[in-house]
C-alpha cells in the first residue's frame, strides 16, 4: 500500500527530533485521530536554516514529516510557504488515497510555524508574499 | 530474507495440510453437485453429510440439530439474526446484542432496526465482560432474540456463557452465540451451555476461507435469507461449496481432537509473549481480561505511539501483526472493542492485536519480545506525546473528521 520512498522515509527519517533553540513551533493534527505533528524551524534573514519534527501517527504522517524537512531546508519563507499537501505526497511517489486527506498533515505543520515565526517577528503572511 | 512468522491469526490462518488433502479429491474426482440423483453428485451429498458430523462433534450438538453451511461467519451471523427475526416478527421487534459483537452483528442489527426492528447494546466492563444485570434488565416482553459472542476475536475476552444462557433460558429468549474465536480453542457443548444458534468460520479452525456454518438447535425455526433451488434444508440455497465444507468438516475434527493439546501450547506462548512484553516495556498495558481470555490471543496497548507504525516495523522485522489503530481500518474508524472498554480513541491507537497459532513457537515469542522493545523506544523518541505531553492535553481541540465502522 506504501511505496518504497514513504517506507524508506518512515524507517529512516530524516531531522527527526525537537528543536531547542526553534525560533517558532507549528503544532498541527490531533491524538484522536492519530496523527500529530510538530514542526520546528530556525530562520535567518527570512530562510529557513533548520527543520526538525516530532510525530505520533502512521507511517504516512511520519513519512510526510520527513519528506517536508528535506524539501524546506535553506528555502526562503516565502518559497516554503508555497509548498502543499500534493508536493509532499508526489515527492514521496504518493500516498494511499485513504491517507491523503488525514495523514498528510506536514504542510499544514509547515505552514503553521511560518505563520508563528512570522507573528512574532510583527508580519503576518501578506507581508512576505 | 527474513522468517515470516504469523502472529496475526485473526485474520487469516494457513490451511492444515490434512484439510487440503482432504479437499482435493473434490475439486476434480469427485466433482458432483450433491443435488444430482446420479453416483457422482450422491457422493458429493455423503461428503457434506460427514462435515456436517465432524462439525457437529465440535460443538457437542445433537443429530437432530442443524449445521447449515454458509460462505462464511460472516453470513452465518446475518442469516441468524435477520432469519430469526424475519420468522418471529409476530412474538416481537425487540433484540439484545452486546457492544463488542463483531461488525456482522452490529451492521446486521442496524439493519433491522430499519425494517422496524429495535435493539440494545449491553455494555460491558473495563475488560470487556458483558455486564449480565445489563442484560437482564434488557430484556422487554418485545425481546425475541439474544445474540452474545463467546470469545472475542481483538481483545480475548471470554464471555461467561453459561450465565449469560441462564438469564436468556429463564426468559424463554433463544440465545444465538458467535463462536468464530472459540471454536477449536476451547471446549464449546451447545447442549449444556443452552445455546440456540452457533456461528462458526472455517478459516479460523484452520479450514479453507468462505465457509462457515450456522447451527440450529431443533426446534429453532429460521427464515432463510438467500432464496433458491432450497439447499441446506431450505435455509440456503446455492450449489454447495463441496470442497470447502469437507475441508471445514475436516478441520473441525482436527481441531476437537487437538483441542487440549493446541490450547495448551498456545496458552503458554501467550503468557509468555504477554509476561515478556509488559516486563520490557514501559507503559504497556493489556487489554481484555487477564484471565478469561482465549489461549491464542493478546493485546497489548503502547502508550504515545501509533500501532501502524509500530505493525509495519515489525512487518520489515518478519512479525505479521495487527493493531486496532483506526489508521489501518478502512474506514478510520477507532476499535469499537476497546472504546466500549472505557480506552480512549486516542489510546486506541496504539493497541496490537497478537494472535497465536499452532505453528507458532517459543523461539518465535521469545524473538519477537528482543525486536519489539527497540521499535517503541525508537516511535516514541519520534513522538511529541510523552508522560510531560499526555494524550489528554489534545482532546478539547477540534477535530475535523469522524469515522465509525458502522452502517448509520
Amino acid at each position: 500500500m506504501y511505496t518504497q520512498k514513504v517506507i524508506e522515509h518512515f524507517t529512516t527519517p530524516r531531522n527527526m527530533g525537537e528543536m531547542e533553540d526553534a525560533d517558532a513551533i507549528g503544532k498541527v493534527g490531533n491524538p484522536v485521530c492519530g496523527d500529530l505533528i510538530w514542526i520546528y524551524i530556525k530562520v535567518k534573514d527570512d530562510v529557513i536554516t533548520d527543520i526538525t519534527f516530532k510525530t505520533f501517527g502512521c507511517a504516512a504522517a511520519i513519512a510526510t514529516s520527513s519528506m517536508i524537512t528535506e524539501l524546506t531546508k535553506g528555502k526562503t519563507l516565502k518559497e516554503a510557504y508555497q509548498i502543499t499537501r500534493n508536493d509532499v505526497a508526489e515527492n514521496l511517489e504518493g500516498l494511499p488515497p485513504i491517507k491523503m486527506h488525514c495523514s498528510n498533515l506536514a504542510a499544514d505543520g509547515l505552514h503553521k510555524a511560518i505563520e508563528e515565526y512570522l507573528e512574532k517577528t510583527g508580519r503576518t503572511i501578506d507581508d512576505i508574499k | 530474507m527474513v522468517e515470516q512468522v504469523n502472529f496475526n491469526h485473526s485474520a487469516g490462518v494457513p490451511i492444515d495440510e490434512r484439510v487440503l488433502q482432504a479437499m482435493e479429491p473434490y475439486f476434480r474426482k469427485f466433482y458432483g453437485n450433491p443435488s444430482s440423483v446420479h453416483s457422482a453428485g450422491q457422493q458429493s451429498a455423503k461428503a457434506i453429510e460427514n462435515a456436517r458430523v465432524q462439525v457437529s462433534q465440535l460443538i457437542a450438538a445433537d443429530s437432530k440439530d442443524r449445521i447449515i453451511f454458509t460462505s462464511g461467519a460472516t453470513e452465518a451471523n446475518n442469516l441468524a439474526l435477520q432469519g430469526f427475526a424475519y420468522r418471529h416478527r409476530r412474538n416481537g421487534n425487540h433484540i439484545i446484542i452486546s457492544q463488542m459483537e463483531h461488525l456482522s452483528i452490529i451492521n446486521t442489527v442496524k439493519f433491522l432496526s430499519k425494517q422496524g426492528f429495535e435493539y440494545n447494546q449491553v455494555k460491558v466492563d473495563q475488560y470487556g465482560v458483558i455486564d449480565t444485570q445489563a442484560l437482564q434488565k434488557a430484556i422487554t416482553d418485545q425481546t425475541i432474540i439474544i445474540s452474545i459472542q463467546h470469545g472475542n476475536k481483538e481483545v480475548g475476552t471470554i464471555q461467561p456463557i453459561a450465565k449469560i444462557s441462564k438469564i436468556a433460558n429463564d426468559a424463554a429468549i433463544p440465545l444465538h452465540v458467535d463462536a468464530v474465536a472459540s471454536a477449536g480453542q476451547i471446549p464449546i457443548d451447545v447442549t449444556k451451555m443452552g445455546i440456540s444458534m452457533l456461528s462458526l468460520s472455517s478459516n479460523d479452525l484452520y479450514g479453507p476461507k468462505g465457509v462457515g456454518a450456522l447451527f440450529t438447535k431443533r426446534g429453532i425455526s429460521i427464515q432463510p435469507i438467500l432464496l433458491g433451488g432450497g439447499q441446506e434444508y431450505g435455509i440456503r440455497s446455492g450449489s454447495e461449496n463441496v470442497a470447502g465444507i469437507v475441508g471445514m468438516g475436516a478441520a473441525a475434527e482436527i481441531a476437537q481432537q487437538q483441542l487440549e493439546k493446541n490450547a495448551t501450547h498456545l496458552r503458554g506462548l501467550r503468557d509468555n509473549l504477554i509476561k515478556g512484553v509488559l516486563n520490557k516495556v514501559d507503559e504497556a498495558y493489556l487489554n481484555g481480561h487477564p484471565k478469561n481470555r482465549l489461549p491464542n490471543n493478546a493485546n497489548i496497548r503502547f502508550a504515545f505511539i501509533e500501532g501502524e507504525s509500530i505493525t509495519l516495523h515489525l512487518s520489515l522485522h518478519g512479525f505479521l501483526v495487527a493493531t486496532s489503530s483506526a489508521c489501518t481500518s478502512k474506514t478510520l474508524a477507532p476499535s469499537h472493542c476497546l472504546l466500549s472498554m472505557g480506552v480512549s480513541e486516542a489510546e486506541a491507537h496504539g493497541a496490537l492485536q497478537l494472535t497465536l497459532g499452532r505453528e507458532n513457537t517459543l523461539n518465535q515469542v521469545d524473538r519477537f519480545i528482543e525486536v519489539l522493545p527497540p521499535i517503541i523506544t525508537k516511535l516514541r523518541a519520534m513522538s511529541p506525546l510523552s508522560k510531560d505531553v499526555p494524550y489528554d492535553l489534545f482532546e478539547d481541540e477540534e477535530h475535523d473528521h469522524e469515522h465509525s465502522h458502522e452502517h448509520d
